[in-house]
């Protein structure tokens, strides 16, 4: 009997561990966004396109190093309040907001600074892949060259990372002299990210990236999104629900300028607390 | 959950559809149970042959069902009340073909007790009164389904415990009859698993109740008390 049960426990010990090479699932978020330390503050926030109200209100935290989504019919203000963190709107004389954005303290919506200062700490991606008409390589270091001086080889270096970050490196080391409008349009916004995060902001606002995208070039972007958020505080706009679901932490729904519901993203996919948010994730009429 | 329609006609009526068809499988699981229990109390051998029969009716509702989902979940993404109702269903599916299941081993069990000759236990009231607190637990299951009432469900959930109580009890006597009559012991033993799938199905329709509570207030009872579901029906 000692020696049968010996023999197992031996069986037991030579047979290799199966799951070692497994990935581990990502971890569902549980804390709520108000539980976690918060890199953008928003409080009491309006915006006003000429008269017209675009944001009504809108007060919630954007946690540190966390995805958040904001999801929402077309004209609901999300695309509006993502351009207010980095105050795109600052460019349109009858475009303003109202309240308070806070990061590191400032207040975003009142500061003094120096536009492409905030610029260079919240970097944004747009819809459309926007490369500059130069070179790959030049893409990159264009706007590195604003904020920093640095060596040929550190110039190098800081190229091949931001590419090498953005999953584009292997397929465009080869053709760096090329130019950036020769890619493909998955490879061209991945340059953009690249391009996004080669001055190391603290914050990455994507508005759709993934809109012109074919399914392959979103799964690279939407992994690249996943690896992004352990530097990086990411926000993200999209239309496509499911993206949301799959990539971010916390989710926002918009109607009408207002926030509706902010909570984890299982919750608001799942068990939504809000009839309004339901009837946008289901497909109902409101 | 979300009253109003949804945008895409043809999703409303995939859900409608699929809907309707676990509603229809219920009722002739119900059927099964029924004619089961009966053919148990009277031997009656053409009632056995049709109740094994009619099981691969049930089985292939549970496929069919299935398929539907599979396709409602590649076209639609369901989310939200549609996400619940969709992985409820899937689960309310193998519930009942499970029941279909039992109703036809109690038949294949009544066909061999009635061979050995009448058994006393056939005209025994625990047995049927344990199937009549099954059956109205499924019934009652598939009504909370329709209605998506949860006070319902939760009275599933409670009748349980009776069943369970029936089922000790026939157990008591069934060992009283082979005690006092050992030529007994082995219709006796297969009454017991006659008892045994009756007591299954009420499990099974307990399953179905917690899956209509997850449904409509998105909440997981499966595994926890009675008291903790009280209590989390009175929220709110």
């Amino acid at each position: 009997m000692e020696a049968a049960t010996s023999a197992i426990n031996s069986a037991a010990a030579s047979r290799p561990a199966i799951h070692t090479t497994m990935r581990e699932g990502r971890p569902a978020e549980t804390a709520a966004p108000s539980d976690l330390k918060a890199k953008l503050k928003i409080n009491k926030l309006n915006f006003y396109y000429g008269g017209f109200q675009a944001i009504k209100n809108v007060t919630m935290d954007i946690p540190e190093r966390k995805v958040t989504a904001f999801i929402g019919p077309s004209g609901c203000g999300k695309s509006t309040l993502l351009r207010t963190f980095n105050r795109m709107y600052a460019l349109y004389p009858d475009q303003r907001a109202e309240g308070e954005i806070l990061m590191d303290g400032e207040n975003l919506v009142t500061t003094k600074q120096d536009v492409s200062l905030i610029r260079a700490k919240i970097g944004m991606v747009f819809q459309k892949p926007t490369p500059f008409p130069m070179s790959i390589y030049d893409n990159i270091a264009f706007g590195v060259r604003l904020f920093e001086s640095m060596s040929k080889r550190e110039m190098d270096e800081r190229v091949e990372w931001a590419l090498g970050r953005a999953a584009i490196w292997n397929e465009v080391k080869d053709k760096l002299s090329q130019s950036g409008q020769s890619l493909s349009g998955g490879q061209q916004q991945r340059l953009c990210i690249a391009r996004g995060i080669a001055i190391k902001p603290e914050v990455l606002l994507l508005d759709e990236p993934c809109s012109a995208l074919d399914p392959i070039s979103t799964a690279k972007v939407e992994e690249l999104i996943h690896e992004l958020k352990t530097d990086y505080t990411v926000v993200i706009v999209t239309h496509n629900m499911q993206q949301a679901a799959r990539v971010s932490d916390f989710t926002a729904y918009m109607y009408l300028g207002e926030l509706i519901e902010y909570d984890v993203t299982d919750t608001i996919f799942i068990k939504p607390k809000k009839a309004a948010t339901e009837d946008y994730i289901t497909g109902r009429f409101g | 959950m979300g009253n109003a329609e949804h945008i895409s006609k043809q999703f409303e009526a995939d859900l409608d559809t699929t809907r309707t068809r676990v509603l229809q499988m219920g009722g002739l699981v119900e059927a099964q149970i029924l004619a089961a229990i009966q053919a148990f109390s009277t031997g009656d051998a053409a009632l056995v042959t049709q109740v094994i029969e009619n099981d691969a009716r049930v089985n292939g509702y549970e496929v069919a069902i299935d398929g539907a989902i599979n396709h409602i979940v590649v076209k639609r993404q369901p989310a939200a009340s549609d996400l619940r109702l969709i992985m409820a269903i899937s689960k309310i599916v193998t519930d009942l073909e499970r029941i279909g299941d039992e109703a036809e081993k109690i038949a294949r069990m009544s066909k061999r007790i009635h061979e050995q000759g009448a058994h006393p236990a056939q005209r025994f009231p625990a047995i049927r009164h344990a199937a009549q607190i099954a059956v109205k637990m499924l019934r009652q299951s598939l009504d909370s389904f329709a209605r998506l009432d949860v006070n319902s469900a939760a009275e599933v959930l409670k009748e349980d415990t009776a069943i369970d109580d029936e089922f000790r009890s026939v157990l008591r006597q069934l060992i009283t009859y082979m005690m006092e009559d050992p030529r007994t012991i082995s219709a006796s033993l297969e009454t017991v698993w006659v008892a045994k799938a009756i007591e299954r199905i009420g499990d099974h329709s307990k399953n179905i109740a917690e899956q209509v509570i997850y449904i409509v207030r998105g909440t997981d009872v499966r595994h926890t008390s009675f008291e903790d579901v009280e209590r989390e029906l009175s929220k709110e």
